[in-house]
This record gives structure tokens, sequence and C-alpha cells, in this order.
């Protein structure tokens, strides 16, 4: 009888042996004549116990993790590939982790976009369909635009990119224009330190991603679509490339989608290492072939967007939750989530933690109770000091502010982002002016040039860190900083100056407390 | 590969009439020609100026707004070391500086063998797996300086990427 392995195929395997570990395997299997199968999925997003190896059993799949090369004989040893659940041998090994579904981290997240990452084969179409693919497009191309736009509204869907605009509100502006000719644009340029969603989830389930650019296409009146992805993930280019080309063979994709008279065409096209072409107007610039300038906005690029006309542009995520959507109804969808934050979150747990990886679960959770709960302590073993939320442009927050709900409103409230959901936890040994130095330098090195308190703002903003962090003439220095920051944000055309400020200010409060306390404690020291 | 020769220009040329209809065709085919000869040749930048009806200056302007593209020959190998907050938190502040100690150049610098290029790069994706570097396309993670003097050894003695 032939086993069933998986071992994903993601970067996160591959950067960790993954390859190695799957010739290994390939190659045991031969010389010991046992007749597997050996299935490249994408990942779990439990980082951690990547390499994860599963085995196909009747009770379900048992995961070994992680697994490096030098694990597999002894796996092979345990005959591994004949496990069942429950059977002691195998249960031994020390790498035996037991049903995957069963594993905690894995269990209590609350999956909707991510339901088939790491179950089913990325660029398998028929896995697909064996996992309701497809159904919320079949279900789409029997509805008039206006339902899909309305279901969308519905649904409380906010931009997952970062902007948190709601989705159906953008749609709505597309299918309003009169043009014949309109676009989908799928933001994938995941450029944000400490976020990986968009990677995992087009390296372990691309045709969500194709499904949700089809109903979007159909929902506004678009017949061309492009997928705009940073030329840092060339893994999920060549995932993404195969599953297009199977996605035209089946026909849902190009003229006459299933046999209606719907056309979509896709493509994917390559970034070229810039970060501000994540902005939207510099990425459809980028589309365009010319730099990655920002646009000023109004027009809005819903009105007029890639080459002049109107444009859907949505993050990864964004696109790939429309398929569910339409698929199991609006309201399942509202049901997650709380306020105006409808539906789920994928957080990513990273930085110096033990369980870093991709949690999906409904907005409303606590920082602190996310972390508790997954991130099992720092990797160092050092205490938590300050987490950056919303990537390089979100907020350093200190433990007074780790219960504050993971929450679009919550995290305003407080002056942070929740933005594109990455969580990058830093232990104590962190120097926040350092830190503070390091946003205004990435500023420096990614801003696009066009506008000047971006362009120059981030220079003169490392400077003035420097002198503080030099103890020079700090009052001034520290006033300076605040309206240097107060221009930024007041002034800059997009995000990457206004927001900037974001993390500058608050790792500079939270260093200055530090200050203060040196000082109070110099003067005590003086007074005795 | 010698970009000079009239073979090349003769590829050049095919490149740019696969892609030159494409809207927005200029990303697409310098991908392409950076793809075939591991750097954008000078002879390139004219030819795609004139197929796309731009300057050279355009051109040009385009190439060296990204940090992906380059107008010289590489190094046998370019390593690049992730300078974003997920892989600081983890390490990669001292790794960084344990390579550049150890290669005896700065960012953006070659070994004197010109076997290495030194490059910043921010933000690999793989954020729980830090210090993470790339070379070519490969992205290793968990870099402390003990395996870094460990790959590093790999490109001097076999010349060859590895895992």
């Amino acid at each position: 009888m032939t086993t069933t392995l998986y071992l994903p195929k993601d970067t996160t395997t591959l950067s960790l042996e993954g390859e190695r570990v799957a010739s290994s395997i390939l190659q045991l299997a031969q010389q010991q004549n046992k007749s597997i199968e050996l299935i490249r999925n994408g990942s779990r997003g439990m980082f951690h116990l990547e390499p994860l190896l599963e085995v196909a059993t009747d009770k379900g799949r048992i995961a070994f993790g992680p697994v490096t090369p030098q694990d597999v004989e002894s796996l092979f040893e345990a005959d591994f590939s004949n496990a069942q659940f429950g059977t002691n041998s195998v249960c031994e090994h020390p790498l035996y982790l037991g049903l995957t579904e069963d594993i905690p981290y894995l269990k209590n997240q609350q999956r909707l976009s991510f339901a088939r990452a790491g179950v089913i084969d990325p660029t398998d179409i028929d896995d697909y369909i064996r996992h309701r693919g497809f159904v919320g497009l079949n279900m789409a191309l029997s509805q008039s635009a206006q339902q899909i736009v309305d279901e969308i509204k519905d649904s409380g869907l906010r931009g997952r990119g970062g902007a948190a605009f709601p989705t159906g509100i953008k749609w709505q502006t597309v299918l309003n224009c009169p043009s014949t000719q309109k676009y989908i644009v799928c933001n994938a340029d995941e450029g944000d330190s400490g976020t990986f969603a968009d990677r995992l989830l087009m390296e372990a389930d691309p045709y969500s991603l194709i499904e949700g650019m089809t109903i979007a296409a159909l929902a506004v009146g678009a017949n061309q679509g492009y997928i705009y992805l940073r030329s840092e993930y060339p893994q999920a280019k060549l995932i993404l490339e195969q599953a297009i080309k199977t996605a035209y063979t089946k026909h849902f994709l190009g003229d006459n989608i299933c046999g209606t008279e719907n056309h979509f065409h896709l493509e994917v096209r390559l970034g070229a290492g810039a970060y501000i072409c994540g902005e939207e107007t510099s990425l459809l610039e980028s589309l365009e072939g010319k730099r990655g300038l920002v646009r000023a906005k109004p027009p809005l690029p819903a009105i007029e967007g890639l080459f002049g006309q109107p444009t859907v542009v949505n993050n990864v995520l964004s696109l790939a939750a429309v398929p569910h959507i339409i698929a199991d109804g609006a309201d399942v969808y509202a049901n997650y989530g709380q306020g105006r934050s409808k539906g789920t979150l994928p957080f990513q747990i990273a930085g110096n933690v033990n369980n870093g990886g991709l949690v999906e679960l409904a907005f409303g959770i606590t920082l602190r109770q996310l972390l508790d709960q997954y991130a099992a302590g720092t990797a160092s073993g050092r205490q938590m000091h300050s987490i950056q939320v919303g990537g390089p442009l979100g907020a350093y927050l200190t433990p007074d502010q780790w219960d504050t709900a993971l929450d679009y409103e919550a995290f305003a409230q407080i002056g942070a982002v929740l933005g594109h959901g990455g969580i990058v936890v830093f232990d104590d040994t962190v120097d926040l002016s350092e830190q503070a130095r390091f946003s205004m330098e990435f500023c420096v090195e990614e801003s696009c040039g066009k506008c000047t308190p971006c362009r120059i703002g981030s220079v003169r903003g490392t400077e003035v860190i420097d002198k503080i962090r030099r103890k020079e003439d700090l009052a001034a220095n520290f006033e300076l900083l605040d309206d240097l920051c107060e221009t930024m944000t007041d002034m800059s055309l997009c995000a990457m100056g206004g927001m900037t400020p974001f993390p500058v200010k608050s790792a500079m409060q939270a260093y200055r407390a530090t200050l203060d306390e040196q000082d109070i404690a110099q003067q005590e020291a003086l007074e005795c | 590969m010698n970009a000079t020769s009239v073979e090349s220009e003769q590829q050049i040329k095919v490149i740019i009439d696969n892609l030159k209809h494409k809207p927005g065709a200029l990303l697409p085919i310098l991908h392409s020609v950076q793809e075939t000869f591991e750097y954008i040749p000078p002879i390139a930048i004219d030819l795609i100026a004139k197929a796309l009806q731009q300057t050279s200056a355009e051109i040009h302007g385009v190439i060296s707004f990204y940090r992906h593209f380059h107008t010289q020959k590489n190094s046998t190998h370019r390593v690049e070391i992730c300078r974003a907050e997920a892989c600081q938190a983890r390490g990669a502040r001292e790794l960084e500086a344990w390579a550049k100690e150890s290669l005896g150049v700065d960012y953006h610098q070659s070994t004197s063998d010109r076997n290495i290029t030194l490059d910043p790069v921010y933000c690999l994706g793989n954020c729980s797996c830090g210090p993470n570097i790339r070379i070519a396309d490969d992205v290793i993670a968990r870099v402390d300086p003990k395996k870094f003097d460990a790959i590093v050894k790999g490109l001097t003695t076999a010349k060859v990427h590895i895992q």
C-alpha cells in the first residue's frame, strides 16, 4: 500500500533545509522499498515546527517536526511511514506530534482564509475543488454585480493591507464607473517586517487568491487582473504561475470563464525591491513601467487607477477572504470579530519568540492573550520588553499597552496601528532609541523622494535622534523631534513619511522615560 | 557571459520583442534581461529605450529607482543580510557587524577577490526564523555568526550556493 506523506515547499521550509529532508526521505524510501507518495504542500504556519512532515492515516494526518535532514534516518527506523495514531514505536519518536489537527497551536485558531493552507497540494486544482474551492465563484457567476458588491459590504470586510478601508465601498466606486476597461490589482508587495501571511497564502493556497480576484472582476466588470508580487518571493511566483496556468486550462481564467460570457485574464508582475511600491499609487506607477513615485490623491485609484482606468487595488488577504464570504454568506463572516472590525485577521507572530507563526483569529483577542497563548516566550529566554505591531510603520508598545484588544479602533485609540497584522517581539536587550533611529533610516532608504517631509524629514530625523542618543541638549532636541514628527505626519503625501512617526515617537517616548528614571536615580544618588 | 557581443545584443532584442507588446512592459523586460545576464548591460538600456520610444535617461531612471536591478556585473556571490526589525529582534545587528568584520567590507562592497558582495535587504518574509540571509534566490534561516562563517567558507571553496 502506498503511504501519502506531506512536506511543505514554502519559503520557510526551504530556508530550513527542507529540500534535503525531502531528498533524504525519497532516497531512504527507495532503498528500503517503501511505497510512498511525497506531496509538497504549503505550510500550516507553525514555523517553529517546520519542516513539518505529515503521514496520512485513517484517523487523520500524523505530524513530525521540526525535521532536520539528520532526523530522517531515525524516522525510518521508527517505521514512521506506517504510523497509526497511538502506535507505540512511532509515538516514542522525539519528533512525534500526534494528529496535526489536534496540535493546540492549530486547533484553537479560527481559520477561514487559511482553512486550506497546508492541507491541500497548492497547485493541484482538483484538490482545491475537493476542499470547497470555486464554490464562491460558481455562486458569484449566477449573481448580479451589485449583489456581489452588497455581499462584500455586508460582510464588513476591510482592507487587510493595513489601511482597513471598507472593501465593499471600494468595489462599489469601481462598479459605478462607466468605463469599459477596468482592472483588478492584487497588492502582493508584502514588505512589512514581521509579516508573511500573503506569502504563506500564495504558497499554500494560490487558487483562493485567483478565485477572489475573479469574483472581484465579476463584481466591478473588470476583465484584466495583475498580481504585483515582490521580487523577494520567487517561490510564491513559481507556485502562483503554475496555478494560473492550470486555472486557464480548466477555464477558471481566460475567455468565457466556466462556460459563461465572462472574461478575466490574470498575470503575475514582479516588483523590484522597493518597499514604497506597497503603497497603492506607487504600485500602479510601477505596474505602468515607471519609477514607483507616489501619486497625489485624488483622483482615487478606484476612479483613475492603472493606465488611468478604474482599478480595484486590494491586498492578498482581502481578496483571499472573498471566496469564503460569497460561499458561506456575509453574515457568517461578520459574526466573527467585534465592533467595526469584522471577520478574522491572520496575526503573524515574529521576532524574538519561541513559537512564531501564523494565527488566524477573530478580531478582539488582546495582544497579551495572543502572545501568552501562542508565542511560548522569547527565543532568548529573556523578558519580553516591547512589541512592534503593524510593520515598520507601526508603534512600539510597552507592557502597559499589551492589554489592548487587537481591533482596528482599539489600536487607533492608543496611537497605534494593526496594519497587516505583523507582531514583532523584542526582549529587554532592545535599545529603543536605536530602533527609533532605524525607523527614520528605513524611511531614508525607502522614501520615493517625491515629497519633502518624507525625503528630507527622515534624514533630519536620524540626525536629531543621534544627538539625543549622544545626550546633547536633550530638552531642545526632543522638542525638535516632536516638531519634525508632526510635520511628517501632517504634510507627507503617503503613509511612508506620514506614519514613520508612529514607531519613532512611541520608541522615543519609552526611551525618554528610561532617561528620566536615570536622572532621578542620579539625583537621588547625589542627595545621599 | 560577455554582454558586449553581437550574440547578446541579439538575445536582448529577442527579449524585448517578446515582451514589448505588454502594457507597462518595462519592468518585465528589465527582469528578463537581468535574469539572462545577471545584470543589465549598458547596451540593453539603449535597445529598450528605442523599442519603448523612451529616452535612455528615462530607462536608467527606472533602473536606478529599484534596488533589485544592477547595472554592473556581480561578484560571484551576492550575500544579502536582512536588516528589518523582526530579524533585528533575533540578533541581526550582531550578525551584520560580524559579516562586515569577517569579510572586511561594508554594505554595497565586494571582497577584494570579487567573490562576495555584501548587501542589505529589508525583509524576506521569514520573520519567525531570523536572522535571515539570502544568497541568490535561496533564503537561509537562523543564521548566527558561526553558521555565517560556515556558509561563507562553502562559497569560497566550492563556489556553488548552498541550501
